[in-house]
This record gives structure tokens, sequence and C-alpha cells, in this order.
């Protein structure tokens, strides 16, 4: 216990350095992806190759993602930038399928009527399919999110500062506290960025939990 | 006015959905396409707004093709109203309503007034504005779909099945209420739908199609009813099986009106 006592701020460097970690690649792989979910909606053969290829990125461990980047790219080799882009990358892998399946679910009729109505390809895209298609995106951040979170820890094999450090010298020098810590605050920091995310989805999307009943009574 | 000139329409893949179809449309009449599905009609419906492009020829209001037209300027000076409501399921109520004017860059201000106006035109309380349209029931959704497409207060609306997918009672109410707007509103409205009942409700001319946009029979409910022009028509119409067949029965001097299956249907003022 003189551990955690003694260690208060060493955790909280950690603990800084894994939030932004987490939430860059999810919020970069968030945007990034949303572009090629509407390209591969609407362009069967685009769609086809673009989340084959998103697959393969996938199946990369990511411990050898992280090491390789340097040499790919030329960044330092303890450069928290590995960890992010190779983030980014599984960001933009899981969160491509995601856009793509959000952006088909949305009704056809809705975009005939809303086209109809005088929309604009603009207008039809930004006002009325982004925001439709909002309650399947929002699934696919969750899975982004925690994702992100738990795939940080590896980037502490790669000399970068993060809860994952708490893995690794804890082994090391046999400290159960310190890995015990480690697993704890991981754990919490991803439930407490799942539950801001599906707060932020009720307040974004109010309609999306009664509309999504009322297919279900519907059908 | 709207003017169909030699319209034809062939989609991609060769199915000939209309040929060369004619017909003049004048203003603050009500004109109802009726037919079997696959008749074309809808497709002649959407050619107004240029939702559907003719392949030949040319459709015309007052006078101007409307293939010269910016397609989305031209949708937001048309009303639409369509069979499921087609409403935006993540915006209320009043959002939904005042979709057009906002589009036009109207103030949100007069926007929210125009569109309580307009609810309250169509019979919808004020206090589903703030609903999300899974929230109403069928008919009010109907008549949100309505409010939408007056709410600019066009010139011509277009009502594509628009009340095909409510019970009949409803459809009843809507029917009646879309005649009181027009008394009060006079739009030139193209109406859709395969109730031949319905068309001889609403419509001034009625249009008959048969398969592939083909004119069986265009002309007023009581011209088509005392001259249909072919047995499709007679049997369209339902007068080949006798069911608008009426008759007079003398009791006590007065003339009551019998359909078809024998029953009272009213009674005969007499001129």
């Amino acid at each position: 216990m003189t551990w955690l006592s003694n260690s208060g701020d060493l955790i909280w460097g950690h603990f800084v350095n894994h939030v932004w970690l987490a939430l860059v690649p999810t919020v970069l792989g968030f945007l990034i992806a949303l572009p090629i979910g509407w390209i591969c909606h609407r362009a069967p053969a685009v769609r086809g190759v673009v989340l084959s290829i998103a697959s393969v990125l996938y199946t990369i461990p990511s411990i050898a993602f992280i090491l390789l980047l340097p040499a790919i790219i030329g960044t330092g080799f303890l450069d928290a930038a590995n960890v992010v882009i190779a983030l980014t990358v599984f960001a933009v892998a899981i969160m491509a399928r995601f856009a793509t399946d959000g952006f088909a679910s949305v009704s056809t009729a809705t975009l005939d009527a809303a086209r109809a109505s005088g929309f604009g390809k603009v207008g039809l895209a930004l006002r009325v399919e982004l925001p439709l298609a909002g309650p399947v995106l929002l699934a696919g951040l969750r899975v982004v999110s925690v994702s992100s979170v738990s795939l940080v820890s590896v980037g502490a094999l790669a000399g970068v500062s993060n809860l994952g450090r708490l893995f690794t010298e804890g082994f090391q020098t046999e400290n159960n506290v310190e890995i015990l810590t480690g697993i704890v605050l991981v754990v919490a920091l991803a439930l407490t960025l799942d539950a801001l995310l599906v707060l932020g989805g009720r307040l974004i999307l109010p309609w999306a939990e009664g509309a999504r009943s009322a297919r279900v009574g519907a059908a | 006015m709207i003017e169909y000139r030699s319209v034809g329409k062939t989609f991609p893949g060769g199915s000939r959905a209309v040929e060369n179809f004619d017909l003049t449309i004048a203003s603050h009449t009500t004109t109802v396409f009726v037919g079997s599905s696959g008749c074309g009609k809808t497709t002649l419906l959407r050619m107004v707004n240029r939702m559907v492009e003719p392949t030949q020829g040319q459709v015309l209001i007052d006078g101007t093709d409307v293939a010269t037209r910016n397609p989305v300027e031209l949708r937001r000076s048309i009303g639409y109203v369509m069979q499921a409501s087609g409403l935006l399921p993540h915006r209320t109520v009043l959002d939904n309503v005042g979709t057009v004017l906002r589009l036009l860059g109207v103030g949100r201000a007069e926007t929210r007034r125009r569109s309580f106006e307009v609810m309250e035109t169509v019979g919808l309380d004020p206090a589903l504005a703030a609903r999300y349209p899974h929230e109403l029931s069928g008919g009010q959704q109907q008549r949100v779909g309505v409010a939408r497409a007056l709410v600019t207060d066009p010139n011509i609306l277009l009502m594509d099945e628009p009340f095909g997918a409510v019970d009949p009672i409803v459809r009843d109410e809507l029917q009646a209420e879309l005649q009181r707007l027009q008394r009060d509103l006079d739009k030139t409205i193209v109406f859709v739908t395969h109730d031949i009942d319905e068309a001889f409700l609403l419509g001034d001319q009625v249009v008959i199609l048969a398969k592939g946009g083909h004119r069986a029979q265009v002309g007023s409910p009581a011209d088509i009813l005392a001259s249909p022009a072919d047995d499709f028509v007679r049997s369209f119409v339902g007068l080949d099986k006798g069911g608008r067949e009426l008759h007079l029965e003398n009791r006590d001097g007065v003339q009551v009106v019998v359909d078809g299956q024998g029953r009272a249907a009213g009674v005969l003022k007499q001129a």
C-alpha cells in the first residue's frame, strides 16, 4: 500500500497520457471514417475493397504495428505518435464498417421525401443522412472508444507513458498492487468514456430511442 | 397550369413506365391519377417536381419546361405529400412543418410563426409541435405531411397516395379535410391513388390509367360514369358488376334511391 500512497503523481501522469492517447485516435478515427463510410455506402464496388482492407488492417497485431511504424514513416522509436497513428488506423478500420452500415440504415423513403422537399446534395448528407445514421455511428464510437482505451496499454511496451506502464513495471517488480491499480483504472476509464458517449447520444439524438422502439413495435 | 406533352419514361434496363402521354391540368383544380400498381401514375406525378426525369417529351408549368428549372429550387416551390408521410424522424413536428421555409432561408422566428399557423390550418393541435413523428398516430403524421407541403403556400400540391396507409375512418376524415382545404386555398392539386372512390370524391378531373401510362379515360367523375370509354374503364369504375347502378323505388310518394345490393342510399329530391 505504501507504493500506492507514494505514486500519486506517477499514476496521474500515466492516467492523463492514457486519456489523450485513447481520445485522439477515437476522434480522428471517427472523423476519417465518416466520409469513407459515406462513399462506401454509395459505391458498392468501393465498399468491397475498402472494407476488406479495413478487416486486414485490423488483423495486424497492435504491438507489431506500433513497433514497425518508426521504420515505415520515420517517427522516433519511443514517439507517442506511433501509438496515436496505430490506434487511429485501428479506429478507422472498425469505424468505417459502422459508418457504412449507419448510412445504409437510413430509410430510402425518408431520403426520397427529403429530396422531394427540396434538400440539396450537401443539405441531404449533413442534415438528414448524418443525423439519421447517428445511432449506428454512436454504437461504433462506443466500440472504438473501449478498444482504444484497451489498446493504448500496448503502447507501454513501446515505452510510451500510459496506464499500461503499471502492468509492465508491476510485472517486473512483482508489485501486484501496481498491476491491480492499472487494471482498475483502465476499466474505469473505458466505462466512464462509454457512459459519457451514451449520455451524449441521449442529448444529441433525443429522437433515437423512441424511434427505434416505435419501429420495433410496428414490425 | 401543368401540361404533359408527349411524355415518355423508359427506366434504365428498358422497362417502359409511360409512353406518349398528353394531359393539361388547369390551375386551381384537382386532378387525380388513378390506376392499378404499375400504371405509371406515381412516375407521372414525380415528373412535375423532377423527382423523375422524362426520357421523352416535356412537362410544363405555366408554359415553362420544368427541365429548364433548377430541380432543388423547383421542389421547394411545390408541395409534396407522400404515402408514409415521409417526415424526418429526427426532427420535431414543428421543425418538420417548417423544413422548406428553413431551406429557403426564412428566419427561425418567422418559420416558427408560420409553422404554427399552418398546423392550425390542417387541424393539428399545437401541443403536438414538440413531439417526434413516431409519437404521432398515422392520421396525425399525414396531417403533418400536408402541413409541411402547405407551409410555403405553394401553387401546386403533389399528393402521392397520401391517405393509402391510414385506416378507413381516418381516411374519410382526411379526405373531408382536404376538400375543405381546397375550398379555402384553391391550389392546383395533382393526386395519385389506386382507389376509384377516392378519385371520384376528390377529383375535378380524373385520369384513369392503364398499363404503361396509357390514358384509358380522362374526364369529370360524372362524365366517366355517364359514358365509360371502354370495358376496362367500365370494370375499373365498377359499372360492370352493378355496383354503381342506382334505381328508384316509390315509397308512399317519396322516390327512394336504392343501390345494386338493394340498400337504400337516399331519397331523390325533385329539382
